[in-house]
């Protein structure tokens, strides 16, 4: 579930016809049908504008034991440090992001996280506008997951909720495996603006292991910008990695079965941007101070390994 | 899914019942709990209320229970308000040479069902089994330990 940094993508839910009506809603009376095209934009608009009621307490209730069998058997998960966040009210949870489309580290956080604190506690997660839209985006909506924007996030925090984001986004899974244990948000800031407007406290999560659930051999930049995906799709790669059951898997559209490699992942302290840099922060250097002791985190986490995938 | 698991403890049974009824030895005696707080004004008691989370594979499950019966030195059961669906049960009989024994029964289900469900339901059994019974032996030697104190003292 590649998801990336909140602030970075224009709100399609903002995109309305020229006198404010929804293009989804035929006009009253009208024997008109809506074209297929104007049907299609309409359905991607809905799955791209958070309803923070698509998120069903219940339905998560009654999916976590699938969480459960895959986080535990296949990924053999491990969380540590759940204690550390705040125990009720908003807070930004800031990942670094592995895996491609397939990202593990969302899966056993994610579980956690809901088995923690309760399916009862409002919690979501920003994901990527082509995840939202593909076919797991309806399933996906109801376990609290929105699209990555500015707008969505800062609606859910304002309803006192829970929000995990992944800054690096699409392209931090995408990075090559041997940079595996490196945090890569690509400079994408938006998520200390968020927390500065907000007023919420941000708490790291720190995850290994993901990078080895494939081969990942490139970003794809070159190749992305060639195809013109940064314009038409907001994808800023083409990746390319070795993976079960392509072998050769270019884009990871389709995803792929990624290898049980163990995921660790550890919850640091939450950090209130305002009380630790002053009534009026320096955003860059926050963003060195976050990246750098995410780095150290991971550093030590990926130290504890001795295998790759054995973990 | 049901465990029951029994030990015989050398011991009077109002030392096992003060032992298993207070809530700060949870952690002390159950491997893998990482919490059981106390939630609201009462202690122990019908009605208590705590929060519980104990580490199954890849996730601490549990959530908030409810003491449902309370009858002392002899039962104690609790049942899930939220979480994970759950009910737990001490009873407590004095054998006739005046030793206690234990028995711990522990049901849960997972919500939704389904395969899934049944598939989690079972291959969590097993460890939660092994980890009951290493309770019941670590709460045997510690009221014994405690009778012995008692008796020496």
């Amino acid at each position: 579930m590649p998801e990336s940094g909140a602030g970075t993508t224009a709100h399609a839910g903002e995109r309305r016809s020229q006198n404010g009506a929804d293009p989804r809603q035929r006009p009253a009376g009208s024997l008109e049908r809506p074209s297929l095209l104007r049907r299609l934009f309409g359905e991607v608009q809905s799955r791209l504008t958070a309803d923070l009621d698509d998120r069903d307490p219940d339905f998560i209730r009654e999916n976590l034991s699938l969480s459960w069998l895959i986080a535990s058997i296949w990924f053999r998960g491990e969380v540590r440090g759940m204690e550390k966040i705040p125990e009720q009210g908003p807070v930004l949870l800031v990942g670094n992001h592995s895996g491609g489309n397939i990202t593990p580290d969302t899966i056993v956080f994610t579980l956690a996280f809901n088995t923690y604190f309760g399916v009862e506690r409002p919690f979501y997660q920003l994901a990527h506008n082509l995840v939202l839209t593909s076919p797991v985006g309806p399933y996906l909506r109801r376990f609290g997951t929105v699209a990555a924007s500015h707008e969505n996030a800062r609606k859910a925090l304002d309803a006192d909720a829970a929000v995990l984001v992944y800054p690096g986004g699409d392209w931090e899974v995408n990075r090559p495996t041997w940079q595996g244990n490196r945090i890569d948000f690509g400079g994408r800031r938006g998520f200390i603006k968020l927390a500065l407007e907000a007023d919420v406290p941000i708490v790291p999560v720190v995850s290994v292991g993901g990078q080895e659930t494939a081969i990942f051999l490139t970003h794809g930049e070159r190749l992305a910008k060639l195809l013109r995906l940064d314009k038409l799709l907001r994808l800023k790669t083409l990746p390319v990695n070795l993976s079960l059951p392509w072998i050769l898997n270019i884009g990871d559209f389709l995803g792929h079965l990624p290898l049980p490699a163990k995921i660790t992942v550890q919850v640091m302290d939450p950090i209130d941007l305002r009380e630790r840099y002053g009534p009026d922060p320096d955003q860059d250097r926050i963003y060195e101070d976050v990246t750098s002791m995410m780095q150290d985190q991971l550093t030590e986490l990926a130290s504890e390994r001795q295998l790759p995938v054995i973990g | 899914m049901r465990i029951e698991k029994k030990v015989t403890v050398d011991a009077p049974r109002h030392l096992v019942w003060d032992y298993v009824t207070e809530p700060a030895n949870y952690c002390v005696f159950m491997e893998g709990l990482t919490r059981w707080d106390v939630e609201g004004d009462r202690h122990r008691g019908l009605g208590a209320r705590y929060r519980m989370l104990l580490r199954v594979g890849a996730a601490d499950v549990g959530g908030l229970i409810e003491v449902v019966e309370w009858q002392p030195e002899s039962d104690m059961a609790w049942s899930s308000v939220t979480g994970v669906d759950q009910r737990g049960r001490w009873r407590l009989r004095v054998l006739p040479d005046g030793r206690t024994r234990v028995t711990f029964r522990f049901a849960y289900g997972v919500a939704g069902g389904g395969l899934s469900g049944m598939i989690a339901e079972r291959v969590a059994s097993r460890p939660l089994s092994h980890r009951f019974q290493q309770m019941l032996l670590s709460i045997k030697r510690t009221v014994e330990s405690q009778r012995e104190s008692a008796a020496v003292g």
